[in-house]
C-alpha cells in the first residue's frame, strides 16, 4: 500500500496552547474583519454595498490609467477600476449611486465610446443593486450564517454531546473567520460569492470535525481505562490519514477551479482552496482540544 | 455471480440510463434522435441560469403608498361629485392620504361613511379628516402589486421575450427575469414607464398664462416652476411640452398652464397603434381609440371645448397639446410629437398594455452579456474535466485498482447528478458548476474514509472479505453524518441565497446525495462481485 502518512504518534493535543494562540490571531483578525464590514468600511462589493458594476471586453488592450483619466475628465470619479489584461477586460464600479440606477451605468459606456473611437468594446455584464437592496443582502447572508451555526450546533450536539457540539461549532466558526479575515488583509472584495464559499468551507470543515469525533468516539468506548487526552491523540493521528488525502482531493479540484474557472468564480475558489486548508488545521489543532477544555462528564462511557 | 449482486448492478445500470435519457436534451445528440423520441422523452433538461444563458434580472418595488394615495384622490373626486349630486353644502379637498371635509355635519358624514367604509376618521370636530383604514390600505397595496405585475406581464408578452419569468416577491416587489434578451436597455424602459396617460385641458384663459415664456432650454423647468409658484389658479399647474426639431436634434421644453384634473385618463384606452404621417415631415405617430366609455366622454368633453386646446399628458409630460378643432365623436385620436419609430412602437405597447397603477422604483439590475455566458461555460467545462481528471490520477496511485472502483464510483455519481438536474430541469449557474466541481472532491471523500477503514482493517490482519464487510460498516456512520451536515449548510444556502448562490445550492444538495448512493451501493457492490468470484488472497488498495 502507498502510505503517504505511516503509523504516526503525534502529541497534538499537546500542541493545543500553540494552536490556540494562532487560532486566536486568525480569529481576530476574522471579528476586526466582520465589524468593518457592518460598518461599511471594508472593501465590499456592490452586492452588500449597492452601486453599479460594469465589466467590458475591448477589441485592443486598454491602459486602465488611460480609462481611469478618461472617465475623471467627465466627471465620473469615485471609481473602483479592475483589469484582466490577458483578456482585455474592465472591470468598473461606482460604489455610491447619486445618479438614478441606470445612468451610471450609461454614463460610463458613453464615455468610453466617445474617448475610445477605435477600440470597441462589448459589455459583458452589467449589475446595479440599489442600496436597500445591498442593507437587505447583507442582512440575509448574516440570517443565513446564524442559522447554519444553530443547525450545526443541534445536529452535532445530537449526535455525540453537548460538548462536541460546542468544539464543531468554535473550529467551524474559526475557519470562517479566518478565511474573511485573510481576504480583508488582503483587501479582496466582500460580496455574496465570498460568503457562499464561507458557508461551503464551514459545510467541509464541520464533516472533517465529524470524522474525527467519530473516532474518538469509538475509541472511547473501547478505552475506557485511558486518560481522555490520549484517546484524542491516538484518534487524531488515526484518522490523520483520511483527512490529508481528503483535503488532497478537494485540492485538486479547488486547484483547477482557481487557474481555469475564469473570473467570476476566481475569488471563490481561493476563498474554497484557504478553507481547505484552515478547516484541515481545525479538525486537529483546534476541535478536539476544545472539546477537552470544555469539559464535562467524560463521554460515551458505558455506566 | 450471487443474485443479490446482479440486481444491484441492474440497478445502477437502470439509474445510468435514465440519467441519460433526461440529460440528451443538453446535447448536441439530442436534435439527432427520430421524431417519435423527440415527442415523447423529456425534452428540456437542465436550464441555463442567466448569467451563463446572458439576459437581464430585474427587481423592481411597487410604491405602494403612493397607489394608496392615487385611490385616496379618487374617492376624493367621487365624493365631490356624490356631494354635488346631493347638493348638499361642504368642501371636500384630498392632500397625501388625507381627505378633509369642511364643515362636516353628521348629514354629510353619514354619506361619506355610507358610500366608502373603507374610510376612518382620524380627526373630527367641524372638519373631519378621512384616511383609508390601515386594513384596506394594506389590501390597496395588495392589489397595486398584482395590478402592476399583470401590466409588466402584458408588456413583456408584447415586446416578444422567450421564456420570461416574472413572479412578486415578498410585499411589494417584482422579479422580471428576461434570458437571452438583446436590447436591455429598451426592455426594462417598457417595464418602468408608469404610463399616466392623461388629457388635460389648456388653460389660456387665465392671466398668468401671457407671462409664462413662450420655450425654454431643456433643464430650466425647475426655475420655471419656482418662479411662478403660487401665482397660479388653485386648480391649475404648468406642465411641460418636449419638442424636438427633427432636422437639427435640438430639444426643447414648452411650458404649457394647464388644468389639474384630468378629463379623460388611459385606461379607457381600447387600442394604440403606430402609423405613419401620410403628410408633413412623414414621421410616425401613435393613433388611439377609446372603449364606449370613454369614446361618449371625449365626445362631451370635445364638444364643450371646441378650440380649446387639449393636453395629451404621459408621466407627466406633455407630448402634444393639439387644438380641438371640432367634436369628436368617434374616440379616435392622434399621439404625435416628434418620435423615433422606436419611441413611438414602445409607446403603443405602454398604452395597450395599460398604466401601472403605482410607479414602480428599479431596485436591481443585473444584466449579463451572453458573451460572458458562453466564456463562462467553457471555463467551467474546462475546470471540471482537469479537476477530474487530477483526482481519478491521484486515487489510481494511492489506492491502486480500489482507486479505480473509487473512480468508476464517481463518474457514476456526476452522470447521475447531472441526470437528476435534468430530470427536475433545474437551472445551472456558474456557481452550481463550481458546486459540482466540488461535489467531484468531495464525493471521493466516501471511498477514502471507506478505504482507510479497509486498510486498517487488513493490517489488523483480517481478510480481505471480512476487511471489505468491516471497513464499510464501520465507515457507514461517518459518512452518513458528514453527508447530512453538508446538506444542513446547502439547504441554509437555498433558503437565503438568491438566484446563482441557489443554484450553487441544488447542485451540492443534489451532489451530495447521490453520492449517499453511489458510494455505498455502487463501491460496495463491486467489492462484494470481485470478493464472491474467488478467493482474493490480496486486496489491491
Amino acid at each position: 500500500m502507498l502510505e503517504i502518512i505511516k503509523n504516526t504518534n503525534i502529541d497534538f493535543i499537546g500542541k493545543k496552547y500553540i494552536a490556540f494562540v494562532f487560532s486566536g490571531i486568525l480569529a481576530v483578525i476574522g471579528i476586526i474583519a466582520i465589524i468593518q464590514i457592518a460598518t461599511g468600511k471594508a472593501n465590499l462589493g456592490i452586492d452588500f454595498a449597492g452601486g453599479t458594476a460594469i465589466q467590458l471586453k475591448f477589441e485592443k488592450s486598454v491602459a486602465l490609467h488611460e480609462v481611469r483619466k478618461a472617465l475623471e475628465e467627465e466627471g465620473l470619479k469615485d471609481l473602483d477600476l479592475q483589469d484582466l489584461p490577458s483578456v482585455n477586460k474592465v472591470l468598473i464600479r461606482v460604489k455610491k449611486t447619486e445618479h438614478q440606477l441606470g445612468q451610471t451605468s450609461d454614463a460610463i459606456t458613453g464615455t468610453l465610446s466617445k474617448k475610445f473611437p477605435d477600440n470597441k468594446y462589448v459589455i459583458d455584464s452589467t449589475t446595479e443593486i440599489g442600496p436597500k437592496v445591498g442593507g437587505k443582502l447583507r442582512a440575509d447572508a448574516a440570517k443565513a450564517a446564524a442559522v447554519a451555526v444553530v443547525g450545526i450546533l443541534i445536529y452535532v450536539a445530537f449526535r455525540f454531546q453537548f460538548n462536541f457540539g460546542v468544539g464543531a461549532t468554535i473550529a467551524t466558526f474559526h475557519d470562517v473567520l479566518a478565511v474573511l479575515g485573510v481576504f480583508y488583509l488582503m483587501g479582496r472584495e466582500i460580496n455574496l460569492i465570498l460568503v457562499t464559499a464561507l458557508l461551503t468551507i464551514a459545510g467541509y470543515s464541520l464533516t472533517d470535525t465529524v470524522v474525527v469525533f467519530d473516532r474518538i468516539r469509538e475509541n472511547l468506548r473501547v478505552r475506557h481505562k485511558e486518560p481522555l487526552d490520549v484517546v484524542m491523540n491516538a484518534s487524531l493521528n488515526e484518522v490523520l490519514s483520511r483527512t490529508i488525502i481528503t483535503s488532497i482531493t478537494v485540492l485538486l479540484t479547488s486547484i483547477a477551479l482557481f487557474f481555469f474557472g475564469g473570473e467570476v468564480i476566481h475569488d471563490f475558489s481561493l476563498a474554497i482552496i484557504m478553507g481547505v486548508i484552515i478547516g484541515t488545521y481545525s479538525s486537529i489543532f483546534i476541535a478536539s482540544p476544545t472539546v477537552l477544555l470544555w469539559g464535562g462528564k467524560r463521554p460515551f462511557v458505558k455506566r | 455471480m450471487k443474485k443479490k449482486i446482479l440486481w444491484r448492478f441492474i440497478l445502477i445500470g437502470a439509474t445510468v440510463i435514465l440519467a441519460a435519457i433526461f440529460f440528451l436534451p443538453n446535447t448536441p445528440l439530442f436534435k439527432q434522435m427520430p421524431e417519435w423520441w423527440k415527442k415523447n422523452m423529456p425534452d428540456k433538461g437542465i436550464t441555463l441560469g442567466l448569467d451563463l444563458q446572458g439576459g437581464i434580472h430585474l427587481v423592481f418595488e411597487v410604491d405602494g403608498d403612493k397607489a394608496v394615495e392615487i385611490t385616496t384622490e379618487r374617492i376624493a373626486q367621487s365624493l365631490k361629485d356624490i356631494i354635488a349630486k346631493k347638493k348638499l353644502n361642504t368642501e371636500i379637498s384630498s392632500s397625501g392620504l388625507l381627505i378633509t371635509v369642511t364643515p362636516a355635519s353628521m348629514e354629510i358624514r353619514k354619506v361619506i361613511e355610507d358610500n366608502y367604509p373603507i374610510l376612518i376618521s382620524v380627526e373630527t370636530g367641524t372638519k373631519v379628516v378621512y384616511k383609508i383604514s390601515d386594513k384596506e390600505a394594506n389590501k390597496v397595496k395588495d392589489n397595486a402589486a398584482d395590478q402592476a405585475l399583470e401590466t409588466i406581464r402584458n408588456r413583456i408578452d408584447q415586446f416578444g421575450v422567450a421564456e420570461p419569468t416574472i413572479h412578486r416577491q415578498g410585499t411589494n416587489e417584482i422579479v422580471v427575469q428576461l434570458p437571452g434578451i438583446k436590447d436591455p436597455k429598451r426592455a426594462i424602459e417598457i417595464i418602468g414607464k408608469t404610463a399616466q396617460l392623461e388629457f388635460k385641458l389648456v388653460d389660456d384663459s387665465a392671466q398668468v398664462a401671457a407671462e409664462i415664456p413662450a420655450q425654454i432650454a431643456p433643464g430650466e423647468e425647475e426655475d420655471v416652476l419656482k418662479k411662478f409658484a403660487g401665482k397660479l389658479p388653485a386648480d391649475d399647474e404648468i406642465l411641460f411640452e418636449r419638442k424636438i426639431n427633427r432636422e437639427t436634434g435640438i430639444a426643447r421644453k414648452i411650458p404649457i398652464l394647464v388644468k389639474k384634473q384630468a378629463a379623460l385618463t388611459g385606461d379607457l384606452l381600447k387600442e394604440a397603434r403606430v402609423n405613419i404621417e401620410s403628410s408633413g415631415l412623414g414621421g410616425p405617430y401613435v393613433s388611439i381609440s377609446f372603449n364606449a366609455a370613454g369614446a361618449k366622454l371625449f365626445d362631451e368633453v370635445t364638444a364643450a371645448n371646441v378650440k380649446k386646446r387639449l393636453a395629451i399628458v404621459l408621466d407627466n409630460t406633455i407630448y402634444s397639446a393639439p387644438e380641438i378643432r371640432e367634436r369628436i365623436s368617434g374616440g379616435d385620436a392622434q399621439i404625435t410629437g416628434s418620435f423615433s419609430m422606436e419611441e413611438a412602437k414602445d409607446l403603443a405597447i405602454v398604452l395597450k398594455a395599460g398604466a401601472l397603477p403605482a410607479p414602480v422604483k428599479m431596485l436591481q439590475n443585473i444584466t449579463v452579456g451572453p458573451s460572458l455566458g458562453t466564456d463562462s461555460i467553457e471555463a467551467g467545462k474546462m475546470a471540471g474535466i482537469l479537476g477530474t481528471i487530477l483526482v481519478v490520477i491521484f486515487m489510481v496511485i494511492y489506492y491502486k485498482l480500489s482507486g479505480v472502483i473509487a473512480d468508476f464510483a464517481l463518474l457514476l455519481n456526476i452522470i447521475l447528478l447531472l441526470g437528476a438536474m435534468a430530470s427536475l430541469n433545474a437551472t445551472l449557474t456558474l456557481p452550481g458548476i463550481a458546486g459540482i466541481i466540488l461535489a467531484i472532491g468531495m464525493a471521493v471523500d466516501s471511498n477514502v474514509l471507506m478505504f482507510e477503514r479497509m486498510r486498517d482493517e487488513l493490517r489488523s490482519g483480517k481478510t480481505p472479505r471480512a476487511a471489505v464487510d468491516s471497513g464499510y460498516k464501520k465507515a457507514f456512520w461517518t459518512i452518513f453524518d458528514s453527508h447530512v451536515t453538508t446538506l444542513i449548510t446547502a439547504a441554509v444556502l437555498f433558503q437565503f441565497g438568491t438566484g446563482p448562490i441557489k443554484g450553487f445550492a441544488v447542485t451540492l444538495s443534489l451532489g451530495v446525495s447521490i453520492n449517499l448512493f453511489t458510494a455505498l451501493v455502487g463501491t460496495k457492490t463491486v467489492f462484494d462481485l470481485i470478493n464472491s468470484k474467488r478467493e482474493v488472497k490480496k486486496l489491491s488498495i
